[in-house]
Formats: C-alpha cells, sequence, structure tokens
C-alpha cells in the first residue's frame, strides 16, 4: 500500500493495484460521520462498437446498454441488492456517464459489510430473460419522463448538433426502440469486457482505518479467478472538426424559450497533465466572459437576456469535449448572437485581463476547497481524472501555472465560427 | 456520541448558533428570517433577498459585488426561499475558505461576517427607496422564477398539489409569491417591507466550521438589531376531509405525473412524530419502501415512486411518473400499500432496515454544514430543543404499534394527475 500526502490540504490518500489489475484509492476523512465508496468501471454509453471478451472482430451493440446493465446488476437469483444495503443501513445507487459506469454506496455504519456487498454484486452478475423484460417497462418510464424534461432535450439537442458521428450524441439510456432488442446474452457479453477488474477503480473516503479497508478489500479479491485481459478495443468513427447542424429549434410544452450555444472542443486527444491543464484554463476562460463578476453577465442580465438559470461549462473526455452556455430567455436568436459575439471578441483579446485571470484563479482556489467539503464529490471526481491519467489533487498546483498567454491562446484556439452551434426550445403554441 | 450540536447565543435582536467542527475546509454563515406566510407578503419577501443580494451602498452592482467575493478566494454566496408550516423563511448563506488551506493568511471568515451585515444592514437605497433599476431587473427575474415551475413539470405537478389540496390555507402559497402580485411591487414599498421585516422577523444566525467562539462573538458586533418578539403562529389548523379529491389536468406531457397528498394530522414536535418518519420510511421514503417495491419493480409501472412528509405541516406526498392508461392500476396499488400500513401488515425486517437507513441519511446530513442548519433550524420553527441524538433515539424507539396507531390518524386528502393530451378517456 503506498501512501500520497498532500501536505498543504491535510489530506492523505492510499494506493493499491491488485494483483489482478484494479486500482483501490482510499481517503480517511476524520470527524465524518459518512462513509462513501464507488465502484466504477470505465464503461460508458459511448462504448457501442468494441471487440467483446473471447472474439476477434468488433461489434457494434444497442444504444443504451451500458445504462441498462446499471440497472440489472442489483437485481440477483435471491432478490434485490437495495435490500440488502438497506439492511445493513446503506442507501446505494448507481449511474452511468458516457464513459463510465459507477456503483455507489453510503452508510455511517457497518462498512465493511457494506463495501463486501458492492463490490460482490458487482462483480456476480445475475441476468434472466425475464428479469431483462421486466427491466424495459422501468427503463421505458425513465427514458419518458426525460423525454418531458425541456433542460435535458435542450442539453442532448445541442450535443446532438455538435457531433456528426461520435456516439456522444446518443442518449445515455438510449430510447424505447433501441433498448428493445437487448437480452440477457448481449449484457453478459458486455459485462465480461468491460467490467474486469483492470478496467475498474474502487474509490472509499470516510473515517476509515486504510490498513483494514485495503486488507478487505485484497482478501475479498483473491477469492476470484480472472482471466488476464489485454486491452479492451474500442472502436470511433472519425468525427470531423465542424459542428453537425449550426442550429436546431425544439418545441415543447414551455412558457419560457431556452438558448444554449455549443462551443466544439478541438483537441480532443489529450490526457494527463496537458488535459488537466487545458480543462482549467477554458474553465477559467468562460468564468472570466461569463461569471457573476463579469461585465457582459451584468449587460446580459440587464437587457434583460439572461436570468439566473444563465450557466457555463466546460465538459471534456477522451475523444469529445464540448462547451454550453445559456439558459431561459425571453430572447433565444438575441442571445444565442450576443453569446458568439462575447466569445469570438474573447479570441482577439476583448473582455480578458491579467487581473480577472487572478481573481478568477482566486475562485477557483475557493471553490475547490469547498469541493473538498464532499465525500461524493472528491470520489467521483477523482474517478473520472483518474480514468484520464489526471489526478484531482494537482488542480491547485495547475490552476496557479496557468498564465495570461496559455488563456489568451486558449480563447484563439477554441473559440472557431465553425465549431459554434445553437439549439433552442421554444413554447409549441 | 454526541453529534455536531449547536451552541446558542442570545444577541441584540436575533440568535446566535456556533457548532465548532474541523471537518470542513471552508466555514459558512447562514442567516434566517423567519415570518408567517401570508398573502399580502409572500411576494415581497421572495423578491427582497434577490434585491439585496445584488448590490449595496459600499459594491453598488453586482459587478462590484461579485468581484469582491471572487477576491475572498470565491466566497460562496446565495440566498434561499422556502416554507416550513405555515412561515415564509429567506436564508442567506456564505460559504467561505478556511485560510489555514491557503498560502495567503488574509482573515476571511471576519471578512465574510463583515460582508453579510453589509449586505443586511446597508442596502443600495436612494432616498428612502432601493435602487430602481435593481428592483426593476429582480422583478423579471422573480416572474420568469415563478413562470419557470410550469416548464418542469414534475415540479409543477408537486405544487399544483399543494394548491388543490390546502385551498383557502396560508399552505398553498408557493415560497416564490404570486407572479400577479410582482409588477405592483416599488422601490419604495420594498424598502417600507424591508425595515419591517428587519425589524420583526424572527432571526437567527448559524455559523459552523473550525472556528474560534470567542472571535465569532467580537466579529458579531457588526451585527446590531431592534429587541422583537416575533409573531408564533398556532401552527396547527385541522381540516375535515369531506370526501377525496380527485383532479386530472391536461397538457402535452408525455409520461402522466400521479400526485397523492394525505394529511397525517402529526408534526414535528408530537409525540409520535418519529413513528411518522419510520412510517414514511417504510412506505415510500427509499429504495426497500412498498411504493419502489409494488410499483416499480413487481409491478414495472414507474421509474420512481416515492414519498416524502412535510413535517411542519403534517402532510405526506406521493409521486409517481406513470404512463396515463396505467392510473387506476397504479392508484390502486398505492392505496393498497396504505391499507397494507394501517393493517401493520410490514415485517420487523422492514421495520429495522427503514430505522437504520433513516439514521444514516440523518448523520448523513449532518456532514454537510447546509444539512445540519437544515436539522437545526426545525427546533426554531416548531419550538423544541432536540439534538440529533434525540432524533436518533426517537426513531430507534418506534415500535410497530407506534407506527401503526401514526398510520391510522392518516387521512387521504387528494389525488393529482397530471396527464397527456391523448388517451386516458376512462
Amino acid at each position: 500500500m503506498k501512501k500520497i500526502e498532500f501536505e498543504q490540504l491535510k489530506e492523505t490518500l492510499y494506493y493499491e493495484k491488485m494483483e489482478n489489475g484494479l486500482n483501490v484509492y482510499l481517503l480517511p476523512k476524520e470527524g465524518f460521520s459518512k462513509t462513501f465508496a464507488t465502484f466504477t468501471t470505465k464503461y460508458g454509453s459511448i462504448d457501442n462498437d468494441f471487440v467483446p471478451l473471447d472474439s476477434n472482430e468488433f461489434k457494434r451493440v444497442p444504444d443504451g446498454i451500458a445504462h441498462f446493465l446499471e440497472h440489472k446488476l442489483f437485481e440477483k437469483e435471491d432478490g434485490d441488492v437495495f435490500q440488502q444495503f438497506s439492511k445493513q443501513g446503506a442507501s446505494a445507487n448507481a449511474f452511468t456517464t458516457f464513459n463510465r459506469t459507477a456503483y455507489l454506496f453510503s452508510s455511517t455504519s457497518n462498512v465493511d459489510k457494506n463495501l463486501e456487498t458492492l463490490i460482490d454484486m458487482v462483480q456476480s452478475p445475475y441476468f434472466t430473460e425475464k428479469t431483462v423484460e421486466k427491466e424495459k417497462g422501468i427503463i421505458g418510464q425513465e427514458i419518458t419522463m426525460y423525454d418531458d424534461n425541456p433542460d435535458w432535450r435542450l442539453y442532448f439537442g445541442v450535443i446532438e448538433n455538435m457531433y456528426q458521428h461520435h456516439p456522444v450524441k446518443i442518449d445515455i439510456a438510449g430510447t424505447i426502440e433501441s433498448i428493445s432488442p437487448i437480452t440477457d446474452k448481449l449484457l453478459y457479453e458486455c459485462y465480461h469486457t468491460f467490467y474486469h477488474p483492470s478496467n475498474m477503480l474502487i474509490f472509499v473516503v470516510g473515517p476509515i482505518n486504510p490498513d483494514q479497508i485495503m486488507t478487505l478489500i485484497r482478501d475479498n479479491q483473491k477469492k476470484k479467478n480472472y482471466k488476464e485481459m489485454s486491452e479492451i478495443k474500442r472502436r470511433f468513427e472519425n468525427e470531423p472538426p465542424q459542428v453537425a447542424e449550426k442550429k436546431r429549434i425544439l418545441k415543447m410544452n414551455v412558457q419560457t424559450p431556452k438558448c444554449l450555444v455549443g462551443v466544439k472542443a478541438c483537441d480532443v486527444n489529450q490526457t494527463g497533465e496537458k488535459m488537466l491543464k487545458n480543462e482549467l484554463t477554458i474553465n477559467i476562460l468562460l468564468d472570466i466572459l461569463f461569471g457573476k463578476s463579469s461585465e457582459n453577465y451584468f449587460d446580459l442580465y440587464n437587457d434583460g437576456l439572461i436570468d439566473e438559470t444563465f450557466s457555463y461549462d466546460y465538459t471534456q473526455e477522451e475523444g469529445f469535449g464540448f462547451s454550453m452556455v445559456g439558459g431561459d430567455t425571453e430572447k433565444p436568436d438575441v442571445l444565442a448572437e450576443k453569446l458568439q459575439k462575447i466569445m469570438l471578441d474573447a479570441k482577439n483579446g476583448q473582455h480578458i485581463s491579467e487581473k480577472a485571470l487572478e481573481r478568477t484563479k482566486k475562485k477557483k482556489i475557493g471553490g475547490f476547497l469547498r469541493q473538498l467539503n464532499s465525500p461524493d464529490f472528491i470520489a467521483n471526481q477523482f474517478t473520472r481524472y483518474s480514468f484520464n491519467e489526471m489526478n484531482l489533487f494537482d488542480v491547485v498546483p495547475t490552476l496557479e501555472k496557468i498564465t495570461f498567454v496559455d488563456l489568451q491562446s486558449a480563447a484563439e484556439q477554441f473559440f472557431k465560427e465553425d465549431r459554434f452551434t445553437v439549439c433552442q426550445v421554444v413554447p409549441n403554441k | 456520541m454526541a453529534v455536531a450540536n449547536d451552541q446558542t447565543i442570545k444577541k441584540n435582536g436575533y440568535t446566535l448558533h456556533i457548532v465548532k467542527t474541523n471537518k470542513y475546509k471552508t466555514n459558512t454563515l447562514v442567516w434566517k428570517m423567519k415570518a408567517p406566510l401570508t398573502e399580502e407578503t409572500v411576494t415581497l419577501r421572495a423578491l427582497l433577498p434577490n434585491v439585496l443580494q445584488s448590490s449595496t451602498k459600499q459594491y453598488p452592482t453586482t459587478t462590484a459585488l461579485r468581484s469582491y467575493l471572487d477576491d475572498l478566494y470565491g466566497a460562496g454566496f446565495f440566498v434561499d426561499l422556502a416554507k416550513k408550516g405555515e412561515y415564509h423563511i429567506m436564508s442567506f448563506s456564505i460559504d467561505i475558505a478556511n485560510e489555514k488551506f491557503l498560502k495567503d493568511p488574509t482573515p476571511l471568515l471576519q471578512k465574510g461576517m463583515n460582508f453579510l451585515s453589509e449586505v443586511l444592514l446597508n442596502p443600495n437605497i436612494e432616498n428612502e427607496s432601493f435602487h430602481s433599476e435593481t428592483v426593476e431587473k429582480e422583478k423579471r427575474t422573480l416572474k420568469q422564477r415563478i413562470q419557470s415551475i410550469y416548464d418542469d413539470k414534475m415540479r409543477y405537478s408537486s405544487v399544483r398539489l399543494v394548491e388543490e389540496m390546502c385551498k383557502g390555507e396560508a399552505y398553498a402559497l408557493d415560497a416564490n409569491g404570486l407572479s400577479e402580485k410582482v409588477d405592483e411591487i416599488t422601490p419604495k414599498s420594498l424598502y417600507d417591507y424591508y425595515q419591517k421585516a428587519i425589524n420583526e422577523d424572527e432571526l437567527h444566525l448559524y455559523i459552523i466550521g473550525d472556528v474560534d467562539e470567542k472571535e465569532v462573538e467580537t466579529f458579531c458586533e457588526n451585527l446590531q438589531f431592534k429587541d422583537r418578539s416575533p409573531v408564533k403562529l398556532e401552527n396547527r389548523n385541522s381540516v375535515q376531509i369531506d370526501e377525496v379529491k380527485e383532479i386530472k389536468e391536461k397538457q402535452d406531457v408525455k409520461q402522466g405525473k400521479l400526485n397523492i397528498g394525505y394529511r397525517t394530522n402529526v408534526q414535528f414536535g408530537d409525540d409520535d412524530y418519529f413513528a411518522l418518519q419510520v412510517f414514511n420510511g417504510i412506505f415510500g421514503g427509499f429504495s426497500h419502501s412498498k411504493l419502489f417495491i409494488n410499483v416499480r419493480e413487481k409491478a414495472s409501472l414507474a421509474y420512481y415512486a416515492a414519498s416524502r412528509l412535510e413535517s411542519h405541516k403534517g402532510l405526506l406526498m406521493v409521486m409517481s411518473g406513470i404512463e396515463a392508461k396505467n392510473y387506476d392500476q397504479a392508484v390502486t396499488i398505492i392505496r393498497e400499500q396504505m391499507e397494507a400500513m394501517k393493517n401493520g401488515d410490514f415485517s420487523d425486517q422492514e421495520l429495522v432496515q427503514t430505522k437504520a437507513v433513516i439514521n444514516n441519511q440523518l448523520l448523513e446530513t449532518t456532514d454537510t454544514s447546509r444539512g445540519l442548519v437544515e436539522i437545526l433550524y426545525h427546533n426554531v420553527i416548531g419550538h423544541q430543543n432536540l439534538t440529533v441524538d434525540d432524533w436518533i433515539a426517537g426513531v430507534n424507539n418506534a415500535s410497530k404499534e407506534d407506527i401503526t396507531k401514526v398510520a391510522e390518524k392518516i387521512e387521504l386528502d387528494t389525488i393529482y394527475f397530471l396527464t397527456g393530451m391523448e388517451g386516458n378517456e376512462s
């Protein structure tokens, strides 16, 4: 077991790689009542074209299968694992993103038992024809629920506009039609390919004894047999730099129109330090341009173009990346035009300054400390960072290193007209 | 183990609560202002905190104010409105880095306290009136906020249930106020109301973090208010249910939203309140509960089917998203679960497991400073003095008999269904 100290933050992280390739990280947090544990596989909605284990050929699987699999892992021959967790006083959950699936629990007692329940649940799949069919009704309602949600439709509308081929444009849960051909066999095939320990990570944070927890996980893994695994082969079509659609308007049962401007990222093959620095730089850039302390925010709010739903963010993962800016607005076209103009002007050096950079860095450092209050944040983000070969605890030192030149060059590279797109939701009457 | 309880100190016009803990990397200040929820004041109170947070005398624009907060290592500052029983609560929260995790030794907590008193006591006024452009902007935003409820169908249907169920009671009002009352507010009328609220509301300040009590008290010197005796509501109005109301509303939605309201006739502070909490946990609070198991897992009708309590009003609300054609089946299953609870048809295992999960949830809530404030603030609303340990003991002591007894008091009041344009003509 390795021990990694972060002096300024007063945190100590423990790490070990199990013989079967599983990465385990433990972060003791004194004073907290709750322990939070996640068991995550690097497998999400975009992994739909790959070479299954024990095969040599690529296979395309139905949209939404990673999310379907997430639902089904909670069910075993003798019932639902939710029951087991609640008997042990824990609350369990799971979620699927574009590129990972996480299973988690939090509890203030019986941590050892809950951790074993979590690991064993994920490592003992049980699917039958009947239970797979039944789940289609439940997931069907989950999909319909999102169909009625204008913010979700808008969010995916922007992504669909940006991407011509990349599966990031496919809704994580799929559609009612796309999940209908899913079978127990297909689920097992995906499971065996992506749920190998070498493709997974456990993170436990809370008032724990790291020696004891590491021993528990080590002993648990020794009882299980896994074949050596070579690298998983995934396939993605070549994605052109330009957006697929410049504009899309969705009509829905809403009273206030919504508008998001999307920017498709260009350099999406970074990992590690480069990716961390790029991600932080673009986040700072957006903060300077659109944060509540910016002149732009003041003007847009003053002109009645935005309200408190206004937001901006940047997402970057291996193979795709995008930023979204916008919110509810009475004048979606005017807002879209102004937001694009602000970004293009920033490319020419407008709106950004050394002073704003220094202030925003401070803001980000304080914001990071606030996030470290949350065990959930630490576990989820640490895992995401690790899958991208970055380290969550490098955020502050990396922030400190960002210069005005970095900011300028990020603006120049990121804001390009053929990478902009607009999606709006407007009332259907 | 005593779980983070507050030390309370009477100050001029308000109560200071300090919770000393070293588990966070930030310090949190939460300022709460409480008054009865009424039709006359609800919209003024919904607007006021938003006007106060956008500028002050010293920081006369949002840009200036927010730049200052960014300089304080991105201190988080936000306002919030809530209704608890028939009280309307305005909250102002500041979350500020603890400088011991920074290279820079600026005394941030003190600056945070000064900022709070600036927002509350030195607003951006001109001639006994709020800055008029700011008020106009915030009126527009408030109207948009009220309107946005309509666009989120889950929220809309739960608001509609409360409106229908509590017609004629103050509780039917939404904490964000009434859209049609926004326009009549002027910079002057809002300022007059500000004076009234500052002088008459019940005030509480919570400070949570790795702080020095003595030091905090000296920081509080800036915050001085007039003494007052706040309005105390007789927080219990019994409502006679003559007939179950059934309301169906049509809109262009794909998924029907089923919301059912019960009167529990039990409130926070009552002897059987904790039994009601356990009741709710077995019935619909969790993923092992009867609603989840029967509506979702067995009948495969929904993705979500859950219940929650409105502790200070004594309501139990069920919510689920279903296909319109399954309305009758879903309502039947939900009513059957309620009958089962009334008949004591639940196992010891369900009881034990629910208590474990509730205790877990409570302790987890105390791990966040905001959550802890919410738990402690229940005492203010319910005029109690319960510690987190009292909560845990109360939950643990609830017996099967207590739970069936509390179940007998629960009455179905209103079934509300938001449904799509086609189908469901039966």
